[in-house]
């Protein structure tokens, strides 16, 4: 299938939208309901052709979509996808059907459906744009549906926490409009073309101050969204006031959309300055991982929970994002996925706690295992996959990180470390208040999960195993648009790609890899190993390979 | 040897299926399939053991896929056989499958019954990987797998607060040394490029000695944890809060020797970093002393146990660190057999006791449970060293390395061999020798009536039923005869020596005494074994009172845990809540609505805002934008 034969990411972008529209102004509750979810599912199935369609091994931007929009000011309906927004665009498709279907049987079902189509077509179309003002359009639209969500479903004190969020974004929202506006200007005076394509503006040159100031501009809408601390003050409130959906909206993917900016425009825009001032954003990503598992782990409301732990893992996502590795970098794009995924499981789950108890609060609730084997049966594994448990999503994109991270920016990077300790403290001491003891009156006699239930939270929990064991799937995916990222990041500041292991496979250097096949009756085998050429011989062991006189020896390089 | 993915497989297919049909199989189906799988799982092993000895190699590498691959950092998940990793599997499936079968009859009537043979199989698939690994990374996937099966079996029974938090500590104290494995391999990802042991190998001659030191330090860091080495050892004596075949399987046979098994296969870069070789053998034998010294005081009897195994890792890391590899697996596997006999023993004890753990409570039950007692006696006479039981030949070959080491770890570790035999002999003769002082507790008069029902209320000892003697009597046959795989008399007896030559690296050339050393340095073994022994009969027989022998300092583990949990956890807790009510609020929030009532001058302005104004104009900006977009869809895209 071609790429223009049909205008698959304009589609994924609109039909949400306009779906949305449409259901605001549907009379009929249940139909609004269900076409919500029928709708949302459309879009998301369509993302997921695009990832099957999706050609491995391709730097560069596919199913791409060019037409002008408003022609006078440069402005582009321009979509795109590649390997660092591919799975955050199946993200979106994944998690909004599942809130969907979860959480709309509310009141004002038709509005309450339309919003949050109308968030998944903005979170859609900022990951996609192509176009820094078709960018800053759906990034800026994203607020208000979730702004909405909470003031309309949302809990006791959500109007303050409402206006909190919805004022503190647009306030870092400013910075980057004033610095859009800035670099397009640069940018027209350098070529004479107006244009907002982000292809074109790549290649706008910019002076180290001017690169600097606007690196500041476009960071402070994108480390307010995410948040990243010290802007961070906004989300717990919000995460606790807002509904179900609305807390997973925004933690788990509206989050994505600060680090998808950093690593889109700052890194590409401004590579110099990003490198340079790098070690300022290691060291906020340090600080929130460090800082946020400490305060989570005093929190007694579960929802302000997530928010501090959320402060804490995005902190990873910066510093894979800063560490200009690509073993880092792969991490990080594999770790926005895996934050979405577990942030929604987690907000689902406490959701189920708050529909039986009618509580979120820590210190009241207890045995919940007990009470309710199978919900906690999902709490603690996905406990264990955000603390980052072998075998489960979160550990693939921690240690891709942070080993990456090690390489060049050492000490950030162990006390990054921290936070693996912290995190196990902070959500096992967190389980075991809620799920572990006696249970108590009020929570002795809740229901386990239902069908329904478990028919929802199944995909994710499947997904936790499932790149935990088989990551290299979406690596193959994510690492040819994140290598060439970094060679644009390393070339422009004149680093060559080797010093920090970066691009190229170094084990073929200097080593030679000894296969030895051997005879058993079973059929044969070859045994491999690596071993530096001038030492084959003369090794004072024994152990790398033995080979003795049976077996043929071939060498060759290692691939 | 292509069958080896199956030795993992069985007990994972096994764990699949509990999880999904474990609640409709019920008792005893659920534990018997479990069973199964790991029995499966021995055979297994035991055939590839066998295809091995015709292998002409000395490594075999299954490779199964392709695991983590970024372009440049390619990791696979890889099986590698080999003597080590063979040797691992055996002992750890075959006392598994024992453990297992005990199991099923000790967990009767627990609600939870086929959750516990769950974890129990997830826990053998997670050991398997981690011995079969062929990478540090594929390692460290069984290391965290067995983890937090650990973790989960600890607090099997949640309901109970003790448990819930032993669990949790357990996890915790295991992160912590986790962080130095994690470093360790960041370095050797950093200098290797590749997390393959073989490829660490080789390059190992050529990377700088620091970073060597480095590498292995770290990683045994994460030994120390795993391990329970001295400081961090307090987490495994709260561990006993598990069930009793938890603790004889996990906390004493297979997973707490992870961190041996670590330094041995990271053996070929030990032998070259002297340095770090010493700091393991000084830690190991002040665990083994301190942990020994900390046994003699307990009245727990499964917590006697449980610093009688720490103080045993210590012994294995001063096999370890005075390059005695072979030694160090040696004792691993002996230990295996004895600690594990001792366990499941002091299980049919509390089984029979109506879970009385407590050895002063005890007294008298050889007369009652005579078979317990004797299989109770010959793990005491395997672990103190008392010839020919197995516990003489293995650690006497860790004593054999330590003394080539030096005369001071030596003699630490002949003194800690007596206090072994004494620590044994006391709990022995608590429980089995002396007046029955249960008779006493339990309530006069009933006592009778209670001898028809097997599961009164009243305390009536008995012996278990005979499916949970047979593992105890073939665990007590193997700690007889265990010796057998590796007599020191010729080097032709040696077979465990042989076996694993080729993956360890070679110990260091003073490390073969004279015959008449060898001679001597058995004897005097022997003698304190037995030395060791006999006093502890002489006391502990006749009286079960004797506070001028039980230490407090020894009873709270030299107050290690203790003054930690003071000076980190409550400390830690008291900084979390100050940042949480003083920091967040006042200072970085604070900062931010500072900074807003800065801007926004005009606060009456925010205040109208904060109605209606915002929602009003939000729907407007919303309105736009939609319209915007939409427009610019239409002309555009459709």
């Amino acid at each position: 299938m071609t790429q223009s034969s049909l205008p698959f990411l304009t589609v994924i972008v609109l039909l949400p939208i306009i779906g949305g529209i449409v259901l605001a102004f549907l009379p009929v509750d249940r139909l609004a309901k269900y076409l919500g979810i029928a709708l949302s599912t459309v879009s998301g199935i369509l993302a997921l052709i695009v990832m099957l369609l999706f050609k491995t091994g391709d730097a560069k931007y596919q199913f791409v979509t060019n037409h002008s929009w408003v022609s006078s000011l440069g402005i582009g309906w321009h979509f795109g996808v590649d390997g660092i927004s591919l799975f955050l665009m199946e993200m979106v498709a994944l998690i909004f059907p599942i809130i969907l279907i979860a959480t709309n049987d509310k009141s004002k079902n038709n509005t309450y459906s339309a919003w949050l189509l109308i968030l998944e077509g903005a979170c859609f179309g900022s990951f996609l744009s192509m176009d820094l003002f078709g960018f800053f359009l759906f990034f800026e639209l994203t607020l208000i549906p979730a702004y909405f969500l909470i003031i309309g479903w949302g809990g006791k004190d959500r109007s303050r926490a409402a206006l909190k969020f919805f004022l503190y974004t647009l306030f870092g929202s400013a910075f980057l409009f004033a610095s859009m506006v800035i670099l397009v200007v640069i940018h027209q005076n350098q070529t004479g073309v107006f244009t907002f394509d982000i292809t074109k503006l790549v290649h706008t040159k910019l002076s180290y101050p001017t690169q600097v100031l606007l690196f500041l501009g476009f960071s402070a809408a994108f480390v307010v969204k995410t948040p990243i601390f010290p802007f961070h003050t906004w989300s717990p409130k919000a995460y606790s006031e807002a509904p179900t959906s609305g807390s997973i909206s925004l933690a788990s993917i509206m989050a994505k959309l600060g680090t998808y900016g950093l690593l889109r425009f700052d890194l590409n825009f401004f590579p110099q300055a990003s490198y340079r001032l790098a070690p300022l954003l290691l060291t906020l990503g340090v600080i929130g991982i460090v800082y946020g598992a400490i305060v989570a782990a005093v929190q007694k409301d579960f929802k302000k929970l997530v928010a501090f732990s959320s402060l804490s893992h995005l902190g990873f996502v910066a510093i894979g994002i800063f560490a200009f590795s690509t073993i880092a970098m792969n991490g990080t794009i594999l770790q926005m996925f895996n934050h979405g995924v577990l942030t929604a499981a987690m907000f689902l789950i406490i959701g189920m706690i708050l529909d039986r108890t009618k509580t979120i609060d820590i210190s009241k609730l207890s045995g919940l295992q007990k009470a309710a084997p199978v919900l906690s049966g999902a709490m603690i594994v996905v406990i264990l996959a955000s603390l980052g448990l072998p075998g489960t999503n979160g550990f693939i994109g921690e240690f891709l990180i942070l080993s990456g991270a090690f390489i060049g920016h050492r000490w950030w990077a162990v006390v990054a470390l921290t936070g693996v300790i912290l995190s196990a403290v902070y959500l096992l001491w967190a389980y075991q208040r809620a799920f572990h003891k006696k249970a108590e009156n009020s929570t002795s006699i809740i229901k386990d999960m239902t069908l329904k239930e478990k028919l929802y939270i199944a995909p994710l929990i499947l997904l936790i195993f499932f790149i935990g064991f088989f990551p290299s799937t979406m690596l193959n995916k994510i690492s040819p648009s994140v290598n060439s990222l970094i060679h644009h990041v390393r070339t422009a500041n004149h680093l060559s790609s080797q010093t920090a292991f970066s691009s190229k496979p170094t084990d073929s250097t200097g080593y030679r890899t000894i296969q030895a096949v051997t005879g058993d009756k079973s059929g044969q085998k070859i045994v491999t190993a690596q071993v530096p050429t001038d030492r084959t011989n003369n090794s004072p062991y024994r152990s790398a390979v033995s080979v003795n006189k049976n077996t043929q020896i071939k060498t060759g390089n290692a691939k | 040897m292509k069958l080896v993915f199956l030795i993992p497989a069985f007990p994972l297919l096994g764990a699949l299926s509990l999880i999904f049909f474990g609640r409709k199989l019920k008792e005893p189906l659920a534990g018997y399939i479990a069973t199964a799988a790991v029995g499966l799982s021995f055979i297994f092993s035991v055939v590839v053991w066998i295809k091995f000895l015709g292998f002409s190699g000395n490594v075999f590498v299954d490779h199964l896929f392709v695991w983590i691959n970024t372009g440049s950092f390619k990791v696979d998940a890889a099986l590698r056989v080999d003597p080590l990793s063979l040797t691992m599997v055996l002992f750890v499936t075959g006392v598994s499958t024992l453990i297992h079968f005990y199991s099923v009859e000790y967990m009767h009537k627990d609600i939870d019954f086929p959750k516990f043979f769950l974890y129990l199989n997830l826990f053998v698939t997670s050991m398997i990987i981690l011995v079969l690994g062929n990478n540090m990374l594929l390692t460290f996937v069984g290391w965290e797998g067995v983890g937090v099966c650990s973790y989960f079996l600890i607090s099997f029974w949640h309901e109970r607060p003790s448990a819930a938090s032993a669990g949790k500590k357990a996890m915790i104290v295991n992160r912590i040394a986790d962080v130095g494995f994690l470093l360790s391999m960041f370095l050797v990802i950093h200098y290797v490029h590749s997390l393959n042991y073989s490829a660490i190998f080789a390059a190992g001659p050529s990377l700088a000695k620091t970073t060597v030191d480095a590498i292995v330090l770290l990683a045994f860091v994460g030994a120390m944890g795993k391990s329970a080495q001295v400081p961090l050892y307090g987490w495994l004596a709260d561990a006993m809060e598990g069930p009793t075949p938890v603790s004889a399987l996990i906390h004493a046979a297979t997973m707490v020797t992870a961190g041996v098994y670590l330094m041995v296969r990271l053996s070929p870069l030990l032998a070259l970093s002297p340095d770090v070789a010493h700091i393991i053998t000084i830690i190991g034998i002040l665990t083994a002393f301190m942990a020994a010294m900390s046994a003699t005081a307990q009245d727990d009897i499964k917590k006697v146990l449980a610093y009688s195994t720490v103080s045993q890792l210590g012994y294995m890391f001063v096999g370890v660190g005075t390059g005695a590899y072979a030694a160090a697996i040696f004792l691993m596997v002996t230990h295996a057999f004895y600690k594990a006999l001792l366990f499941l023993s002091s299980g049919s004890v509390i089984h029979g006791m109506h879970d009385e753990q407590n050895l002063k409570k005890m007294g008298a039950l050889k007369v009652v449970m005579p078979i317990t007692a004797v299989a109770f006696f010959t793990g005491w006479m395997a672990i103190a060293g008392v010839p020919p039981f197995a516990g003489f030949w293995s650690k006497g070959d860790v004593l054999v390395g330590a003394f080539s080491e030096s005369w001071l770890v030596w003699i630490i570790g002949l003194f800690t061999a007596g206090i072994t035999s004494y620590y044994m002999g006391r709990e022995y003769c608590l429980a089995f020798l002396g007046k029955a002082r249960w008779i006493s507790e339990s309530s006069k008069g009933k006592k009778k009536s209670s001898k028809k029902e097997d599961h009164g209320h009243v305390v009536d000892p008995h012996e278990p039923s005979f499916k949970m003697m047979i593992p105890v009597v073939t665990l007590a046959i193997l700690a007889l005869v265990g010796g057998l795989l590796n007599l020191p008399f010729a080097s032709s007896l040696k077979f465990l020596d042989k076996f694993l030559t080729p993956v360890i690296a070679a110990s260091p050339s003073y490390f073969h005494p004279s015959a008449v050393n060898q001679i001597a340095l058995g004897v005097l073994d022997a003698v304190f074994a037995i030395g060791g022994g006999l006093i502890a009969y002489f006391i502990w027989s006749k009286t079960y009172e004797k506070p001028a022998l039980e230490f407090t300092l020894f009873k709270n583990a030299w107050y290690i845990d203790k003054t930690g949990d003071v000076a980190i956890a409550r400390t830690s807790t008291k900084l979390a809540e100050v940042t949480d009510n003083v920091i967040e609020p006042k200072v970085i929030d604070g900062a931010v609505i500072g900074l807003s009532k800065l801007v926004l001058a005009v606060g009456i302005l925010v205040r109208k805002m904060a109605s209606g104004f915002v929602r009003r104009e939000a729907l407007v900006i919303a309105g736009g934008l939609v319209a915007l977009i939409i427009i610019g869809g239409l002309r555009g895209g459709l």
